[in-house]
């Protein structure tokens, strides 16, 4: 007891610490540099950022009045509610370490969370900061694209419903492992799926941890490093000291506070509009700002619209996701790869049934839908009040259009009421970036812990005792590990991290789980196949990709710029100077212009033209797990599909989580 | 407690199982199916067809809009049916075979 006391009292001196540094520096201000993992995964950041650089006003479209914005969070109103969303949390994970002494305690609450708890938690797991403030601005800068993009990730909730949440409470124990190593064997299984669960959860956690490191000095001003260090000590201590159960409470705590803030700034946005829908929509087709933003859109594709029908294409698609087949890659990894994200699969042997599993899975699609539905509001809504141009002079990405919309509509009733719903929605943003990465640090350990030490280490013989230790030592490393990358990965680009976490699940993990559970067939040579088939495509077609630095294509890229730049100066009359935006390009774009060498792999340019690799990687995982069952047909694996096969359909038999 | 021992194979071959799990399997595959199909007609519609998603229904409102809203009712309307028939059903059944099993 005493070691955990004294963790619990390094965590809150810590955090106490980095709070005070963070108030030593200058106020933070938001300059217009990207926030790479905040950006939705797999949204073409970097175009969004290129066409920054690219769109100059040209003589057709005169220039919009670009408001200059800063975003300025007051410091100590935001960071005293911090203080008291960690003050909260850390409470419930006192409260959850006394409950928890059993490794089914640790990994899945002892069965315990009920199937609306368990919603709402998946909800929090599930809705990251990239969900949050990314897709918002999205639909504040290419308006239907936007709002088409967060289609998918609540359609991938249907084939968790349909296909894997009841199967797997039936026939699960912990982890990945459980489920796949049933009828095969267990040992080669068990460590080739905490691999795998390992890699997915460090592909999602590095851009998460990188995400809130970059989100908080821009929002608070707290060092980078800072940042890290603190978030990444509190997720351990929630994780070692709570496991499963202060995990849960937190991810809950989090989805409420995250559907509150939305909800509120909704209805704030809706009353401008006289909570008129059609009313709304006019007021963005009839917006000077939005039409001439969407003008210069399309004068970059050579198309010339104005007035009424340039606002009326931000309601029509087309203006940020142009290549269709990225976009259909990207659905099936969505679709296919959240049904086996292993921290979505863990949550289901949370809950004591499969009856409460399912019900957990629609309490979830109602909250993450009713979410995505109140983003488009936002995301509107801030296109409307704060105009494109200002959005993107804070941030060229759009991530910050949510908080701007926050503080400007709470300041249009009194300022003070600006200031604190600021404050109050960068304290949702770090509430959302603790519940995800918590869960994360939850699977990747339970994976390490129960399959690699207790199961292929030490053949399942450890005792509850000794499990929960283990299960905690891992999490502290993984934590740390976390950190480490984190640290690390400041200045590495990480937004396409998120795609790769999805369609690795979908490429690798999804279809070995879908198969153990439907297919007689299939056994241990299917497993390893379609694991590692699915793994590596996945990752090596994402290094082959478009998402890889290529000095060349870069260099070619600047070389187009200097050569606008350039005449546009020469068509300027004499005298006139470019505006200082295009002189800085031009700058930059002559020292890249000079880049050369070859991507991390060697390549001159990419050898995928897509930055979504699921369309061709997860027919490949299907195909290579099917052909090594038929090709190492094993009998007893087939004799056990019976089993198998009542147990996920019945729960005969069911792996009690509670084991006293 | 010792875990119950059961005859696997035997329950497998129980016609009560075994209406369950077509039942199951036809609904489960059936509706998923039809969902991921109407999920991609989105992207598949928006590069393909821009025309179609330019109509405009009410107001300003285009058939973009409505279909890509309409995506979160399809999904919520399926998600209540589905929890609405294994309510009904395939928990019955459930309920019904295992009755049965520790009855014998």
């Amino acid at each position: 007891m005493t070691f955990k006391k004294l963790i619990i009292s390094i965590t809150l001196s810590v955090s106490i610490a980095a709070a005070a540094f963070a108030a030593e520096p200058t106020k933070a201000t938001v300059t217009p540099a990207s926030t790479p993992a905040v950006a939705a995964p797999a949204a073409p950041s970097a175009p969004a950022m290129s066409v920054q650089g690219a769109i100059a006003p040209t003589a057709a479209v005169a220039p919009a009045p670009v408001k200059q914005r800063q975003l300025k969070a007051n410091k100590v109103v935001t960071l005293s509610m911090f203080a008291v969303i960690i003050g909260i949390t850390l409470s419930v994970v006192i409260w959850a370490a006394k409950q928890t002494k059993t490794a089914a305690d640790f990994y899945a609450a002892g069965g315990g969370i009920t199937g609306t708890q368990n919603g709402w938690a998946i909800a929090g797991d599930y809705m990251s900061a990239a969900s949050f403030l990314g897709i918002s601005g999205l639909i504040s800068l290419y308006g239907y694209d936007g709002f088409m993009y967060s289609v998918g990730w609540l359609v991938a909730y249907i084939t968790v419903l349909l296909i894997v949440a009841e199967p797997c409470r039936n026939a699960g124990k912990y982890t990945l492992g459980d489920i796949l190593s049933f009828r095969t064997n267990p040992k080669p299984v068990r460590a080739l799926a905490a691999l795998s669960t390992v890699a997915v959860s460090t592909f999602y956690l590095t851009a998460q941890m990188v995400g809130a490191g970059k989100l908080m000095a821009l929002l608070v001003g707290v060092p980078y490093k800072t940042a890290i260090i603190g978030v990444g000590i509190l997720m351990v201590g929630y994780v070692v000291f709570g496991g499963m159960t202060a995990t849960t409470w937190v991810q809950i705590i989090k989805a409420g506070l995250l559907m509150s803030g939305a909800t509120l700034l909704s209805v704030l946005v809706m009353a401008k509009a006289g909570f008129n829908p059609i009313h709304f929509f006019d007021m963005i087709v009839n917006s000077p700002d939005i039409q001439d933003h969407v003008s210069k859109l399309m004068l970059k594709d050579g198309i010339n619209i104005s007035g009424t029908s340039a606002g009326q294409r931000f309601l029509e698609p087309g203006l940020f996701l142009k290549n269709p087949l990225d976009q259909i890659s990207l659905g099936m990894a969505l679709v296919l790869g959240t049904a086996g994200m292993p921290h979505i699969l863990m949550r289901f042997f949370t809950v004591p049934t499969a009856q409460a599993a399912r019900k957990s899975v629609i309490v979830a699609m109602f909250i993450i839908g009713t979410f995505y539905v109140l983003t488009t509001l936002l995301g509107f809504g801030a296109a409307i009040s704060l105009t494109p141009q200002g959005i993107i002079s804070v941030d060229p990405g759009g991530n910050m259009a949510t908080l701007m919309l926050a503080e400007q509509l709470g300041a249009d009733i009194a300022p003070i009421i600006g200031d604190l719903f600021l404050a109050f929605l960068c304290s949702v943003a770090f509430a959302t970036i603790l519940a995800v990465v918590s869960g994360l640090v939850l699977a990747a350990s339970a994976a390490i812990a129960h399959d690699i030490y207790v199961n292929v280490i030490k053949d399942g013989h450890a005792d509850q005792h000794e499990q929960v230790m283990a299960a905690r030592i891992t999490s502290v490393v993984v934590g740390a590990v976390g950190i480490i990358i984190g640290l690390l990965a400041e200045k590495a680009n990480v937004a396409h991290l998120v795609a790769l976490a999805f369609a690795v699940a979908a490429s690798g993990n999804l279809p070995v789980v879908v198969l153990s559970l439907f297919w007689r067939k299939f056994n241990t040579a299917g497993v390893v196949s379609g694991l590692v088939v699915g793994t590596i495509a996945s990752i090596g077609l994402v290094m082959v990709s478009p998402n890889m630095t290529y000095p060349k294509v870069v260099a070619a890229g600047a070389k187009k710029v200097v050569v606008a730049m350039e005449k546009k100066q020469a068509e300027l009359p004499a005298g006139e100077m470019l505006s200082e935006k295009d002189t800085k390009a031009l700058a930059k774009a002559r020292i890249d212009e000079l880049k050369d060498g070859t991507s991390m792999m060697g390549l001159d340019k990419p050898l995928f033209k897509l930055k979504n690799p699921g369309i061709v990687s997860i027919p490949l995982g299907f195909i290579a797990a099917i052909l090594g069952c038929l090709l190492f047909p094993n009998k007893r694996s087939e004799d056990m599909f019976d089993e198998v096969y009542v147990r996920q359909n019945t729960g005969l038999g069911m792996a009690k989580a509670v084991e006293h | 407690m010792a875990e119950r021992q059961y005859d696997w194979a035997a329950i497998a071959k129980n016609p009560k199982f075994i209406e369950l799990t077509h039942k199951k399997t036809a609904f489960l595959f059936g509706w998923w199916i039809f969902s991921t199909a109407y999920y991609f007609l989105l992207p598949i519609g928006a590069a393909y067809a821009p025309g179609l998603f330019k109509i405009k229904i009410i107001g300003v409102i285009n058939f973009g809009y409505i279909f890509a809203l309409s995506q979160f009712f399809v999904s919520w309307g399926l998600a209540l049916y589905y929890a609405h028939v294994a309510n009904k059903d395939f928990d019955r059944l459930t309920r019904e075979l295992v009755e049965e099993l520790h009855l014998s």
